[in-house]
């Protein structure tokens, strides 16, 4: 059976790859941290050496409109086109092209479906800043075959929390019974407390560090009760009109386990945002 | 309510550079250009087919012939392509790194929660 090698979950911030590669001169103060603290991050992905990566984000109004909106889909295409016009305009993304695993796509598509969750897929798919951003910090090489799962976190109605958590786990029930030698790494990005084109955004930290603060605790100690418990879609309008995306960090706590701590923890506060960082290792992996 | 369609506009409006430029040079006339020869393309099908149907309200209209995204969001535009594409727009004229966004977050300020719905 295949191997889950190392669950990872993070913030996806686009402007970590201007920051990071504009002359050092010309960065910003906040700059050294981030890059310290992500460059730490990508050795917990290094370590666990995988083989292929299932990639969890959410489009963001790129290939995926009103018209036709999927709740949760998965790319089966050998190659994915990656970042879009408006995200070189506004964030200096590069345009990047990954190799696809379709494989392991039609596999969790086949048995996602007789598990009970009716998934979309996507044969020809262009994926954006939601998928690349971890690319970009954690594997910046883009070496490894992908599996990219697309939620809907953005355009309502919305599947409630929980059904992302059970995603979660049922993704990772079908990884490990993968008739296959491979080492998967799960790694799925989201938001913290985040507001966009509303009257809370930009400020000098993420619009909510109440909500941020009890957040990372219950992904950090795999708190799934306590955070099902007090998240609901309409609970997540209050600390950002954004921090729907929350959800794809439940999704994260539903791949790493019940109860499960953290094996890596990070935070860095950003001007607008709060960026946090998680690897498990499952106990099989071996890392 | 045709949040739908306003959000039509936005979303390709935002993904086209030509058109980002026309819009921001002469929004009234974009608006009612794209009106009469974009509102009813469908997106993601057959080039020769087109839906028959859809139209701004006077107010989406409106607020859209004048560049006001406060408007917007209170009409209940999805704030994020209402924010990408402003920022594509109007962000080159604000010295200041984040002049323009910042200055976006200040003319909101009087919304609180619950903001306006944004379901379409």
């Amino acid at each position: 059976m295949a191997t889950l090698a190392a669950v990872i979950a993070s913030t996806h911030h686009p402007f970590y790859y201007k920051t990071s590669t504009m002359p050092p001169e010309e960065r910003p103060p906040f700059a050294e941290e981030w890059i310290t603290k992500v460059t730490a991050f990508r050795e917990t992905l290094t370590r666990a050496a995988p083989d292929v990566l299932v990639m969890v984000g959410s489009d963001h109004f790129h290939q995926l409109w009103l018209d036709n909106m999927p709740q949760f889909l998965i790319g089966k295409a050998p190659f994915y086109d990656a970042n879009f016009y408006n995200e070189e305009r506004e964030f200096g993304l590069p345009r990047m092209r990954l190799k696809g695993h379709e494989e392991l796509s039609a596999y969790l598509l086949r048995e996602g479906l007789d598990a009970g969750f009716d998934l979309a897929f996507s044969n020809e798919l262009r994926v954006d800043h939601s998928i690349t951003c971890p690319i970009i910090t954690l594997r910046p090489q883009a070496d490894l075959p992908i599996v990219p799962i697309y939620t809907n976190i953005f355009a309502p109605p919305l599947p409630q929390p929980a059904r992302f958590v059970q995603l979660g786990r049922t993704i990772r029930q079908l990884i490990e019974a993968w008739p296959s030698d491979l080492r998967v790494a799960v790694i799925g990005t989201g938001h913290l407390s985040l507001e966009l084109g509303g009257p809370r955004q930009f400020g000098p930290h993420g619009p909510d560090p109440e909500f941020d603060r009890k957040a990372v605790e219950w992904i950090a100690t795999g708190d799934i009760e306590g955070c099902l418990s007090e998240v609901t879609l309409d609970s997540l309008w209050k600390p950002g009109n954004a921090t729907h995306g929350f959800m794809d960090f439940m999704l994260m706590m539903g791949v790493a386990g019940d109860g499960v701590k953290a094996d890596y923890m990070d935070t860095v506060d950003l001007f607008h945002t709060m960026e946090a960082y998680f690897t498990w290792y499952p106990k099989e992996a071996g890392a | 309510m045709s949040r739908y369609l306003v959000n039509k506009f936005l979303f390709t409006v935002d993904r086209d550079p030509e058109w980002v430029e026309r819009y921001r040079e002469d929004p009234r006339g974009f608006v009612a250009w794209w009106e009469a020869e974009k509102a009813n393309s469908l997106l993601n099908c057959h080039s020769g087919e087109a839906s028959t149907w859809l139209a701004f309200e006077d107010e989406e209209r409106e607020a859209l012939a004048t560049h006001d995204y406060v408007r917007l969001f209170e009409l209940g535009a999805h704030p994020f392509l209402t924010l990408t594409l402003f920022i594509a727009m109007f962000e080159r004229d604000y010295d200041e790194p984040l002049g323009f966004q910042k200055e976006y977050a200040r003319r909101l300020a009087h919304f609180s929660l619950p903001y306006p719905d944004i379901a379409t």
